[in-house]
C-alpha cells in the first residue's frame, strides 16, 4: 500500500530529475552546437537552440590558424607525465603509510592532509623564482619548459592522491600479505604483483583527478611559459580567439569542445571506478 | 550505468607489531614523493613567507638591487589598504556563496537521485559527470557566451519573456559578475558533492529506514534524525573540500571578469595577489596576500582535522 501511495510522487520526482539533468547538460550542448553552427548563425542577435546546416568552419579555423595541434600535444604530454608519475609516487607512499609501521607515521598522514589545503595559487610567486633557479641547473625543468609544469602539477596532485589511495591499500587484508610471504614472495614482489593490481579502482580515480588537474591548469602555464610560444598549453590557444571586444565565439567554442572531449572520454570510460574510488576515498 | 559500487570499507587499520626493517623500507618508499613535496610545496611556502618580509620588486627579482628587509611593513601596508578589505570581504562572500550553493544543489540532487529509478538517475549522473569533466577554462567561456551581452541566449530568452534584458551586461556590475561566476563554479563543483552524498545516502542500511517508517516516522523526521547523522562525516568532507576549492578559484574569475573587472571591482584574493605580483611587480606585497590566504585556509583545515579526529577513526 505504501508503494501505491508513493508512485505518483515518484513519477513527479523522475520528471523533475530529467529536467534538471537537461539543464545541467545544457551548457555543454550549447558549446557543441555553437561549435558546429555556420559563421552567420553563431554571432546572431537571435540565437537559435538548433541548427539546420552544421558546419566545421570553426573547427578548421582553430586547427589551421593557431598551431593548435602543438598546444594540444603539449597539454597531453604534461598531463600524461603527471598521471604516470602521480600513480607511481602516490602508490609507493600509500603503501608505506598504511602497511608499514614506523615512527612518525601519524604525523606524515596529517601532513598529507594539511598539504591538500595549501592554496597552490598563493605559491605562484616563490614557484616562479624556484623554476627560474632550477632552469639554471636543469634547463628541461626551468621556466618556459614543460618540465616545470609537470613538477608543479605533480606536487599538487600527490597529497590528494596519497590520501585517496590509502583507503584502498588499507582495505587489502593483511592475511594476503602473510600468505604471500609464506609462499616466499619478497615484499617488493608482493607490492607490485599483488597489491598494485588489487588497488586498481583507486589508481583509476587518482589518474583521472591528476589528469584533470594538469589538463585544466591555466595559472601556472600562464606564469611559467612566458617567452617560448611553442611550449604553451591549450588554455592559451583558446585565449587567442578571445578578445573582449572582438571575440571569435565560433572558434572559442570549437577549441573549448576540443579541450573538453579528451576529459569527457576519459571520464565516461572510467566513471564506474571513479565514483567508487571517490566514495572509497571519502569514506577512508 | 552509473552505479556506486561497494566502496572498500576502511576501518582503522589494526596496529601491527612493528617489524624489523619497516622503518627503512618506509623511508625508501616515501622518499620520491617526500623529496618532491619538500621541494615544490614546503620550500615555496618558506620562500613565500620570506619574500613577504622584503621590499621585493622587479630590480630585486632581477638581482640588480639589494634586498631591503621590511619586517611587517608589507602586511601593515596591506591591512591599511581599503581595497584589501573589500577584496577579502568579496572573497569570503563569493567563496561562501559557492560552497553553500554547491552543497545545497549537490545534496538536494543526491536525495532526489536516491528516490528515482535507474534511468533518470543515470541521466542525472551523466549530466553531472559532463559538467564535472569540463575544463574550467572551457566552462568559463561557455557560460560567458550564454550570458553574452549581444549574442547570448539568456538575454534573448529573457527579452523574449518581456523582461528588460536587451544588451544587458552580466559581467559589468559586481553582483552580476560574481553571480555569474558563482553559478559557473557551482555547476562545475556540485558533482563532487552529489557523488559523495549519494554514496553516503546509499550507505544507510535499508533495515534502519524500514524500522523508522514502521515506527511511523515522517520522511522529514527520518532525514533529519537518521540519515543526516549517518552521513555527517561525508557532508563534512564535502564541505571542507568545497571551501578549499572555492577559496582558490582563479581561472573562472580571471577569464570571466577579464582579470578582475573594470578597476578591479571583481577581484578575489587570488587574482589580487597575482595582479600585485606579476602585473604590478610587487612581489613582496603579493606574497603577503598569499600568506594571509594560506593562513585563512589552514585555520579551516585545523578545524577540520580536529573535528575529524573526534568523529571518526580515520588515521
Amino acid at each position: 500500500m505504501a508503494l501505491a501511495v508513493r508512485r505518483p510522487g515518484r513519477l513527479i520526482a523522475e520528471a523533475v530529475t530529467i529536467v534538471i539533468a537537461g539543464l545541467i547538460a545544457f551548457p555543454l550542448y550549447w558549446m557543441l552546437l555553437s561549435a558546429v553552427k555556420p559563421p552567420g548563425e553563431i554571432q546572431s542577435a537571435n540565437p537559435k537552440p538548433w541548427t539546420f546546416s552544421p558546419s566545421f568552419d570553426s573547427f578548421s579555423r582553430v586547427l589551421t590558424v593557431s598551431g593548435f595541434g602543438r598546444f594540444f600535444l603539449n597539454s597531453l604530454l604534461v598531463a600524461l607525465a603527471v598521471v604516470a608519475l602521480s600513480l607511481l609516487l602516490s602508490f609507493l607512499s600509500a603503501v608505506a603509510l598504511t602497511r608499514f609501521s614506523f615512527k612518525g607515521r601519524t604525523v606524515l598522514l596529517v601532513m598529507t592532509l594539511v598539504a591538500q589545503m595549501v592554496p597552490v595559487e598563493a605559491l605562484t610567486i616563490p614557484l616562479f623564482f624556484l623554476m627560474r633557479q632550477i632552469g639554471g641547473a636543469v634547463p628541461a625543468f626551468g621556466l618556459n619548459e614543460l618540465g616545470s609544469l609537470v613538477l608543479v602539477h605533480l606536487a599538487f596532485s600527490l597529497p590528494f592522491a596519497i590520501w585517496m589511495l590509502r583507503g584502498f591499500v588499507a582495505a587489502v587484508p593483511v592475511e594476503l600479505e602473510e600468505a604471500a610471504k609464506l609462499d616466499g614472495a619478497s615484499r617488493m614482489r608482493f607490492t607490485w604483483q599483488i597489491l598494485f593490481p588489487l588497488v586498481a579502482p583507486g589508481l583509476v580515480a587518482v589518474s583521472v583527478l591528476a589528469f584533470i588537474h594538469a589538463w585544466n591548469d591555466f595559472l601556472f602555464a600562464k606564469t611559467f611559459i612566458i617567452s617560448k610560444t611553442e611550449n604553451q598549453t591549450l588554455p592559451q590557444a583558446i585565449l587567442v580567439f578571445f578578445k573582449p571586444e572582438d571575440t571569435d565565439w565560433g572558434a572559442v567554442m570549437a577549441s573549448s569542445t576540443l579541450m573538453t572531449i579528451p576529459v569527457l572520454v576519459f571520464f565516461v570510460l572510467v566513471q564506474r571506478r571513479l565514483v567508487s574510488g571517490m566514495a572509497g576515498a571519502v569514506k577512508g | 550505468m552509473v552505479v556506486v559500487q561497494e566502496a572498500p570499507s576502511v576501518t582503522a587499520p589494526a596496529r601491527k607489531p612493528r617489524r624489523k626493517g619497516d622503518g627503512r623500507a618506509a623511508a625508501l618508499y616515501l622518499a620520491p614523493a617526500g623529496i618532491l613535496l619538500a621541494a615544490m610545496l614546503a620550500y615555496p611556502i618558506y620562500q613565500l613567507v620570506l619574500i613577504s618580509f622584503y621590499d621585493y620588486g622587479q630590480p630585486q627579482a632581477a638581482g640588480n638591487a639589494p634586498l631591503v628587509f621590511l619586517g611587517f611593513a608589507n602586511y601593515a601596508d596591506l591591512l591599511s589598504q581599503a581595497q584589501f578589505w573589500t577584496v577579502l570581504a568579496k572573497t569570503v562572500g563569493f567563496a561562501g556563496a559557492c560552497v553553500v550553493g554547491s552543497l545545497i544543489v549537490g545534496t538536494g540532487l543526491a536525495v532526489l537521485a536516491s528516490r528515482v529509478r535507474s534511468l533518470p538517475r543515470t541521466l542525472l549522473f551523466l549530466a553531472a559527470l559532463g559538467a564535472w569533466s569540463t575544463p574550467a577554462i572551457a566552462a568559463s567561456y561557455v557560460w560567458l557566451f550564454l550570458f553574452d551581452t549581444d549574442f547570448g541566449l539568456v538575454n534573448e530568452v529573457l527579452t523574449g519573456l518581456g523582461l528588460p534584458f536587451e544588451h544587458h551586461s552580466w559581467t559589468f556590475g559586481t553582483l552580476g559578475a560574481f553571480g555569474l561566476v558563482a553559478a559557473e563554479v557551482i555547476w562545475c563543483s556540485f558533482p563532487f558533492v552529489l557523488v559523495t552524498m549519494y554514496a553516503g545516502i546509499k550507505g544507510v542500511p535499508d533495515e534502519v529506514l524500514e524500522a523508522a517508517s514502521l515506527d511511523g516516522a515522517s520522511v522529514w523526521r527520518t532525514s533529519w534524525s537518521i540519515v543526516l547523522p549517518m552521513v555527517r562525516p561525508l557532508l563534512m568532507i564535502a564541505t571542507v573540500q568545497s571551501i578549499i576549492w572555492d577559496f582558490k578559484v582563479f581561472t573562472q574569475i580571471y577569464v570571466m571578469t577579464n582579470g578582475g573587472g573594470v578597476a578591479g571591482r571583481n577581484l578575489v584574493l587570488n587574482v589580487y595577489a597575482y595582479q600585485q605580483a606579476f602585473a604590478g611587480q610587487e612581489y613582496g606585497l603579493g606574497s603577503a596576500i598569499g600568506v594571509v590566504m594560506t593562513l585563512l585556509l589552514l585555520s579551516i583545515t585545523g578545524l577540520y582535522v580536529r573535528s575529524q579526529r573526534r568523529s571518526a577513526a580515520w588515521l
